[in-house]
């Protein structure tokens, strides 16, 4: 497979990353000790000049990446999300978001699949961390080509930007996602009724299979994607509601303070709608095969497919 | 020199007279690091008032942001703003935060407050000049008990790693924090339990020099040097001074390390600071 039909997120923007290293000098890729991991290698093994490896100390990469762009250069910082937005977050708000300067983290291995890493590395709060901050635009693309597309349009864009980026290997492109890409606008993928899914990063191609499947025995709903978390979308989420009897929200994140909570932010504020938040419930989470791990906190094509279909026939026929 | 020694006095009434008046702020560190502060901006430093974004000009970090009223004061004398705006300090929408704000203030290079982070920067923009080739130098201070932050070493080891021999740090070394640890057997007393900077500080493969932080032709001497030296090692002084320098009753007390005059100690501390009593 040529790395332009990649499936895996981590290779398409470790490509992606060492293209745009390649054609501006100004780009450089800071690394947390994972690059192999990450892919940031592919930067190394393309431009080494353009590599910094700050070894195993995230707080200072952040720190030394503030100091990068008020030179001028534009620095992507890159380790696991877990590491990348927990272990730095005062760095983040203090020495990036406050100042709002042109750097770029990259949470990598974002989520619950970590490749069978575990609790210390799942990242269930990076969404909420991150988008909370003033001046940060977040970012989780649902596909390899949407990150592709996606990393243009953060190096067009002159300020903080978080990158949540999935290790999930299977990931189907969605629909349109070979598109530019522009920061702020959802995807609509699917036209249905009654009950509209929204979702955004790794969560999308699960709930589009899932959404693919119901209308193959008659059901439609509607399923937006957001790659976008911040700004979101507010006009189409406010579209949505006042269109369906109910959203379904979907995040492979902590259900409290995520993506679903941003919605319902909008709706409660605009347009209130009975809404239903698929997430990580209020617990943590331990190691596993990844079909393991979806299952366990049902996250699964099937059982989105399941969750879907129930709350449709209640909405439909009020049972 | 004597004009020095004037910048430095001129400073420390600045931060008296500012945090008595606006009752708020810190006054035992800005007047630690008067002298180095007077020497950075009115010897050192490669800078423009009139254009303070400008690309060439050699950085500073105040990494110990607390102390920014000192800086502030310096920015004032050197003209990067009206001397009576000192009179907005720590005031809501003034460009005197309490801590240093890059986006408000021009002349300050980067936003800092909390502990640690400054230093980082300042890696990075000594990095940023060695990867395009640019000859600024980077100087940052950070103060003693802030080195107890953890991301210090962190940064400490990438300057050596990418021999950032133009970067100068210094740490004012006024060995009292905001409570520290009690002295033995008297917990009125406090104490910061770091005494041997320097050795650390090589450890990590920078190159040290000790100096005393209150010594003008001494401060003058050794960032004019290190200005120029490219041994391939990031430098670090270890600058030994007194907390509250210059204010007799507040000299070497960890209670004036963020503490407001009451007239009667306003008016000693300027009669003091009028006299011109320091070193000299």
């Amino acid at each position: 497979m040529s790395k332009d039909e990649t499936k895996s997120m981590r290779d398409a923007f470790g490509h992606k990353l060492a293209a745009l290293a390649q054609a501006n000098k100004q780009i450089v890729a800071l690394d947390g000790d994972l690059g192999n991991s990450t892919r940031l290698s592919f930067v190394e093994d393309a431009v080494p000049e353009s590599f910094l490896q700050m070894g195993i100390a995230e707080q200072n990469m952040v720190g030394v990446a503030a100091g990068l762009a008020t030179t001028g250069m534009m620095p992507w910082t890159c380790s696991f999300a877990a590491f990348m937005t927990r272990r730095a977050y005062d760095q983040i708000v203090v020495s990036v978001d406050q100042p709002r300067l042109n750097v770029k983290l990259v949470g990598s291995y974002s989520g619950l699949l970590t490749s069978n890493t575990g609790k210390s590395h799942h990242s269930f709060e990076d969404l909420a961390l991150l988008s909370t901050l003033p001046n940060m635009v977040v970012l989780s693309p649902g596909d390899a080509r949407e990150t592709v597309h996606m990393m243009d349009a953060m190096a067009a864009y002159d300020g903080p930007v978080y990158l949540r980026l999935s290790r999930d290997e299977t990931l189907e492109y969605l629909p349109g996602t070979d598109e530019a890409f522009a920061i702020g606008k959802s995807r609509t993928l699917h036209e249905g009724k009654r009950v509209a899914c929204l979702s955004t990063g790794a969560m999308s191609p699960r709930l589009f299979a899932a959404v693919q499947a119901l209308s193959a025995e008659g059901i439609d709903v509607t399923f937006v994607h957001f790659p976008t978390v911040k700004p979101l979308d507010e006009e189409r989420i406010v579209e949505l509601a006042n269109t369906h009897d109910h959203l379904i929200t979907m995040e492979e994140h902590f259900v409290s303070s995520g993506f679903g909570s941003a919605v319902s932010e909008i709706t409660s504020r605009t347009a209130p709608v009975f809404m239903t938040r698929i997430g990580i419930e209020n617990e943590y989470s331990q190691c596993g095969k990844d079909a393991q791990l979806l299952e366990s906190h049902g996250l699964t094509t099937e059982q989105l497919k399941e969750r879907i279909e129930t709350i449709y026939h209640e909405v439909e026929y009020g049972v | 020199m004597t004009h020095l020694h004037e910048v430095a006095r001129q400073i420390r009434i600045g931060v008296v007279d500012t945090v008595y008046h606006q009752k708020q702020g810190h006054v035992g560190g800005p007047l630690s690091m008067a002298d180095i502060i007077a020497v950075l901006y009115f010897d050192t430093l490669d800078i423009d008032p009139n254009n303070p974004t400008w690309e060439g000009r050699d950085r500073f970090v105040l990494s110990k942001g607390h102390s920014g009223i000192a800086q502030y004061v310096a920015l004032a004398l050197r003209g990067y703003f009206p001397y009576e705006e000192l009179r907005t300090f720590d005031d809501i929408h003034s460009r005197l935060q309490a801590h240093p704000d890059m986006t408000r203030l021009p002349g300050i290079d980067m936003s800092t407050g909390s502990l640690g982070q400054g230093f980082s920067a300042a890696v990075g923009m000594a990095l940023g000049a060695k990867l395009q080739d640019r000859p600024f130098r980077t100087f940052t201070m950070i103060g003693d008990g802030e080195s107890q932050e953890g991301q210090i070493w962190e940064a400490a080891r990438v300057a050596q790693r990418y021999k950032l021999d133009n970067l100068v740090a210094i740490i004012d070394n006024n060995q009292l924090q905001q409570y520290g640890w009690p002295a033995l057997g008297n917990i009125g007393q406090r104490t910061s339990p770091e005494k041997d900077h320097a050795s650390k500080w090589r450890a990590f493969g920078w190159n040290v020099v000790e100096i005393d932080g209150h010594n003008i032709p001494e401060v003058r001497m050794t960032l004019d040097a290190l200005r120029k030296e490219d041994n391939g090692r990031p430098h670090m002084i270890v600058a030994h001074t007194v907390k509250g320098k210059g204010v007799p009753f507040m000299e070497g007390s960890y209670t004036w390390h963020s503490n407001v005059p009451t007239d009667e100690e306003y008016k000693q501390a300027m009669d003091a600071l009028k006299e011109g009593a320091l070193d000299e």
